[in-house]
C-alpha cells in the first residue's frame, strides 16, 4: 500500500498540544516512523507535517513563541501537510465562531465547533467519494469531536467525504484535511492517502 | 492510544476518551468567574474547571462544598471556546445529571468537593458526559475507569500549592503499573485481589503497561517547573486549581479591577502552559519560570491532619 517514494520524507507531527501521540501510533501501524515537532528548530529537519487534533487556542499561543508560527505557517505554505480537526482550522483561509487568526494555506471557511458541545459529539459512518487506491466504496468510520464545519470550500478544493452536505475531509494539492479524527479509527484508509499523496510530492 | 480506542465496543466510552485525548499536553485551570476563564484561554488552557471556590478557599472557609451555580456554569461556557468542565461531589448523580443537562463538556467526580455517598460513586456508564476522577493508586483509577471514568487524575492534596502527594499518586500508579506488566498470568488474580480492581482491567494493564483512559494529574501544581515535573513524571496533562488565580491562601487576585494582579495571573497561566508543552526542555522550562512575577503562597501538606486531607475522600 505505501508507494516507495513515501520513504523520501521525514514525517513530523506537530507535538505542542493535543492527540499527536494517536497519528504517531496510527503512522506506526502502516509502516512509517514519526518525529514529533515541538520547536521551528524541528521543523526544520522534516518534510512534512502533520497537524492534529486538540486545542486550535491552545495551539497558536504555544506558536507565538521563538517564530514558531512564521516558520509553520511557511512551512504550510510550501509543504505537504495532513490536518484534522483543530489542525484543520489552523490551515484554513478564514475562521469563523469565533473568528481566529490561521494559516489560510486550505482555501476554506471554517466554523468551530459547529455542531455543539460534547454531548453531540458523534461516531459516524461516511460515504467517500473518491474511488480507487485508497479510499474503496465501504464508508469511512468518523469520529467527531466538538468538530468544526467546513461551510465553504474554494474551487480548487477536492471533497472526498461529506456529513450532511458539508465537506469533511477534503484534499487541496499537497494538503490533505479532515473534521473528524481517522487516528481515533482502526480504519487506517486516510492515513494511507496521505502517505500516497506525500509519494507524488519532491 | 488509538488501536485500543478502536478495539472498544462501546462507542460512547470512545467518544469520551476521545475528548480526554484532544486535552493531552495541556494545562487545565479552575476558574470562578468569567474575566478568570477569559484569562485562562489566552494563555493557552485547553480547558477549563468552572467553580464557585478553588480548593485553597473551600479549605480555608470549610463548610460544605457543593456543585457551582448553574447560572455560573452557563455564563462561562458563553465566554470561552475551550471545553468547560465542572464538579460534581463523589456518588452525587443529581449533580452530575444537572451538569451533563447543561452541556459541560467534562464531569469532575471531586474529593475537592464533600462527598455525597461514602460507599458509591456515581455509574459513570449511564451518561453521554465524559467524567475525570481522582486516584491515589492503581486499585483506585481502576475502580473508577470501571465505573465509567473516561479520564484519571492524580488526587494530589488540592488547595496546597504543595506538589509531594500529586509526585506519591503519580510515582505508585505508574509503579503499581510497571508491577502488573511483570507479573506471571496466575499472578494476576491476586493483584486483582490486592488492588481492589476489577481482574479484566487488572488483565489489560498488564498488557499494555499503561491506564486504558488518559492520566492526567492534579492537586498542589502551582508552578512551570511543577507542572514539567508531573509530565515528566508520565502525567499527560495538568490541572491547575489554586496556582494561578489566588494570592494568598483564602485571596484570589483580583484580575477584574486591579490591572498589576491580572498581569500576575496571566503570567502564570502562559508559564505553565509553555511549561507543560516543553517539560523536557530545561531552557524552556528556565525561560517561562523567569516570566512568572508571583506565586501562590502555599500550604505545606505536611502540616495538614490527615482527617482534613482532601484525598482520602472517595473509595
Amino acid at each position: 500500500m505505501i508507494a516507495s517514494d513515501a520513504w523520501k520524507h521525514s514525517l513530523g507531527v506537530l507535538a505542542i498540544q493535543g492527540d499527536y501521540e494517536a497519528h504517531s501510533a496510527a503512522f506506526a501501524e502502516v509502516g512509517v516512523s514519526t518525529r514529533p515537532v515541538k520547536t521551528p528548530t524541528e521543523l526544520a529537519e522534516v518534510s512534512a507535517l502533520v497537524l492534529p487534533g486538540g486545542e486550535s487556542t491552545t495551539m497558536l499561543r504555544l506558536l507565538r513563541r521563538d517564530g514558531f508560527d512564521a516558520a509553520l505557517r511557511d512551512f504550510v505554505h510550501a509543504r505537504p501537510v495532513f490536518a484534522t480537526c483543530a489542525g484543520c482550522i489552523l490551515l484554513a483561509s478564514e475562521v469563523l465562531h469565533p473568528q481566529q487568526e490561521s494559516f489560510a494555506a486550505l482555501d476554506v471557511t471554517v466554523e468551530r465547533n459547529a455542531y455543539g458541545r460534547q454531548n453531540e459529539s458523534a461516531i459516524l459512518p461516511i460515504e467517500t467519494t473518491l474511488r480507487g487506491d485508497a479510499l474503496p466504496d465501504e464508508p469511512l468510520e468518523a469520529v467527531f469531536i466538538r468538530a468544526p464545519r467546513i461551510v465553504r470550500a474554494g474551487a480548487g478544493v477536492e471533497t472526498l467525504a461529506r456529513r450532511d452536505g458539508y465537506p469533511v475531509l477534503v484534499r487541496q494539492g499537497r494538503i490533505l484535511a479532515a473534521t473528524f479524527h481517522p487516528e481515533l479509527s482502526a480504519d487506517r484508509r486516510v492515513h494511507q492517502l496521505f502517505l500516497q499523496i506525500l509519494a507524488t510530492q519532491p | 492510544m488509538s488501536t485500543q480506542n478502536g478495539n472498544h465496543a462501546n462507542t460512547g466510552l470512545r467518544l469520551k476518551v476521545g475528548l480526554a485525548e484532544m486535552l493531552k499536553g495541556g494545562v487545565i485551570m479552575d476558574v470562578m468567574n468569567v474575566e478568570q476563564a477569559r484569562i485562562a484561554e489566552e494563555a493557552g488552557a485547553v480547558a477549563v474547571m468552572a467553580l464557585e471556590r478553588v480548593p485553597a478557599m473551600i479549605r480555608a472557609e470549610g463548610g460544605v462544598a457543593r456543585m457551582a451555580n448553574p447560572k455560573l456554569i452557563r455564563e462561562i461556557m458563553s465566554a470561552v471556546t475551550i471545553p468547560v468542565m465542572a464538579k460534581a461531589r463523589i456518588g452525587h448523580f443529581a449533580e452530575a445529571q444537572v451538569l451533563q443537562q447543561l452541556g459541560v463538556d467534562f464531569i469532575d467526580e471531586s474529593e475537592v468537593l464533600t462527598p455525597a455517598d461514602e460507599a458509591h460513586h456515581i455509574d459513570k456508564h449511564a451518561f453521554t458526559t465524559p467524567f475525570v476522577c481522582g486516584a491515589r493508586n492503581l486499585g483506585e483509577a481502576l475502580r473508577r475507569i470501571a465505573e465509567g471514568a473516561a479520564m484519571i487524575r492524580t488526587k494530589g492534596e488540592a488547595g496546597t500549592g504543595d506538589v509531594v502527594h500529586a509526585v506519591q499518586h503519580m510515582r505508585q500508579i505508574t509503579r503499581e503499573l510497571r508491577q502488573t506488566t511483570v507479573a506471571r498470568e496466575e499472578e494476576l488474580y491476586h493483584l486483582a485481589k490486592e488492588h481492589g480492581a476489577p481482574y479484566e482491567l487488572v488483565r489489560l494493564v498488564a498488557k499494555t503497561g499503561k491506564l486504558p483512559v488518559p492520566n492526567f494529574s492534579a492537586g498542589g501544581i502551582a508552578t512551570p517547573a511543577d507542572a514539567a515535573l508531573m509530565m515528566q513524571l508520565g502525567a499527560e496533562t495538568v490541572f491547575v486549581g489554586s496556582g494561578i488565580f489566588m494570592k494568598e491562601r483564602a485571596t484570589p487576585l483580583d484580575v477584574e479591577h486591579n490591572a498589576k494582579e491580572r498581569e500576575e495571573a496571566v503570567s502564570r497561566a502562559r508559564a505553565i502552559v509553555i511549561a507543560t508543552t516543553h517539560f523536557n526542555d530545561a531552557k524552556i522550562v528556565a525561560e517561562a519560570s523567569e516570566q512568572v512575577t508571583g506565586t501562590m503562597k502555599g500550604l505545606a501538606a505536611a502540616a495538614i491532619e490527615e482527617r482534613d486531607q482532601l484525598q482520602t475522600r472517595g473509595w
